[in-house]
């Protein structure tokens, strides 16, 4: 068994489409929003939307880091990437997705020195081969990826490795999702609530969402299997409640070294993200004593005020008020060569989604 | 961004290591891990395994659909 192609087989997932025709009332709306943005990839990939039956509606949520970044960490990146003798580092999406007025691609073009890294263990392999410059990695994603930025500073530490610092743009999922249910501008009644997240984190941090505000939440892997399991589990729960489809991977607890990890090093922080503004403690900030580490402290970068572009719908997308089809600049102006906004640029953005398998999509206007 | 890879142990060197899967040989570390072994399916983020892939819930899962 290898994890993968067992959980795409064709045949279990029209099973499971059978089972999930079979258990939905036909006079009850089920709006479930798909919180990861590896989940809208996967969905829209798969096609699964044409299998539903038409009173399941798929909304696209937050759950993509780099499409949440907001333009003033894009900004900062860039004037820390201009600086003298700087390298900065980061995971490959963020490189294209614009900043208020320019993006660490055309900086790089410009002669600002940014690369592309897999992993954070890559920045801390570089700055050991290159003394003489100062490396940055640019910190940003949710709960999955926080505790390996947080180990490669306990590692940078350790090794007495000077000349290695991270920009930290983390974000923490529970915190914003309260927003977007007080918010209430969507009409959500199910989340799927990302796996990855839960890996490190378990099942306790979104207790409110079932407890407090009546959600049917399952925490679902990202195989088309597995998230045609997450609706009918969804369909068929009969109170509100956090329940695990993906059980292969998911400890109710989550994973403490990790979680140990992350408190070590972070703590919690009101964050900005794109199109939903300041969430309280829903970021990481970078803790005092690791603070030599910290690049905003390290660099001080100084920019002028982020400014949004109007032509972008991005932040309403990312709320799910909006489909990308509503944005005026989709598809022609914004286009996954030439993006507008970074909802077209990541992999995860539900633009790109959008515009990668829009015949999926149609009929979901 | 959260995408993540299982991947089988092969090789464990302290902290270190690699995984494979289908043929790809990746370099991993395991510091977020508790006892990783040889043999053992983990899952892969950003060069770390960060929790283990349990063989057994995944079987118990495709048996529950073989028999629907």
């Amino acid at each position: 068994m290898k994890y993968v192609d067992e959980f795409r087989n064709r045949r279990l997932i029209e099973r499971v489409a059978g089972q999930i025709r079979g258990a939905v009332n036909p006079d009850c709306a089920y709006n479930i929003m798909e919180v990861c943005g590896t989940h809208t990839m996967s969905i829209f990939r798969f096609g699964l939307r044409d299998i539903l039956p038409p009173n399941i509606r798929l909304i696209s949520g937050p759950g993509c880091p780099v499409c949440v970044t907001p333009n003033e960490f894009i900004d900062k990146a860039m004037a820390i990437a201009n600086m003298k003798n700087v390298i900065i580092m980061t995971f490959g999406d963020m490189i294209k997705v614009p900043g208020s007025r320019s993006s660490l691609e055309k900086e790089k073009a410009g002669g600002a020195d940014v690369r592309i890294a897999y992993s954070s263990l890559d920045a801390l392999e570089l700055a050991k081969k290159h003394p003489d410059k100062e490396i940055v990695f640019l910190g940003i994603g949710f709960e999955t990826t926080a505790p390996t930025v947080a180990q490669s500073l306990i590692i940078a530490k350790k090794t007495k490795l000077k000349n290695y610092s991270v920009l930290c743009g983390h974000k923490t999922m529970p915190e914003v999702m309260e927003t977007l249910v007080k918010d209430g501008s969507i009409k959500v009644d199910a989340f799927m609530l990302p796996g990855h997240v839960s890996a490190i984190i378990g099942l306790k941090p979104y207790g409110f969402l079932s407890k407090i505000y009546k959600k049917r939440c399952v925490i679902s892997g990202f195989e088309p299997l597995d998230m045609m399991q997450s609706i009918l589990m969804i369909v068929r729960q009969r109170k509100p409640e956090i329940e695990v489809q993906y059980g292969r991977i998911i400890e109710r607890d989550g994973n403490p070294l990790a979680q140990k990890c992350m408190n070590d090093i972070f703590e919690k922080f009101p964050s900005v993200w794109r199109g939903i503004g300041c969430v309280k403690d829903s970021g990481f900030k970078i803790k005092k004593s690791y603070g030599v580490f910290d690049a905003e402290l390290k660099f001080r970068p100084r920019i002028e005020r982020p400014k949004d572009n109007i032509r972008c719908f991005c932040g309403y997308i990312l709320k799910g008020t909006k489909t990308p089809y509503d944005c005026p600049s989709f598809a022609g102006r914004c286009t996954p060569e030439n993006p507008v906004g970074a909802c077209m640029v990541s992999g995860e953005g539900t633009c790109a989604a959008y515009y990668k398998y829009g015949k999926d999509t149609v009929s979901s206007r | 961004m959260c995408l993540a890879v299982p991947m089988k142990i092969v090789e464990i060197n302290g902290n270190e290591g690699f995984v494979e899967s289908s043929g790809l040989k990746r370099k991993a570390n395991f510091s977020l891990l508790k006892n990783p072994k040889v043999g053992e399916y983990v899952l892969l983020h950003a060069g770390f395994a960060i929790e283990r892939v349990k063989a057994k819930e995944a079987q118990k899962t495709l048996r529950m659909f073989e028999s629907i």
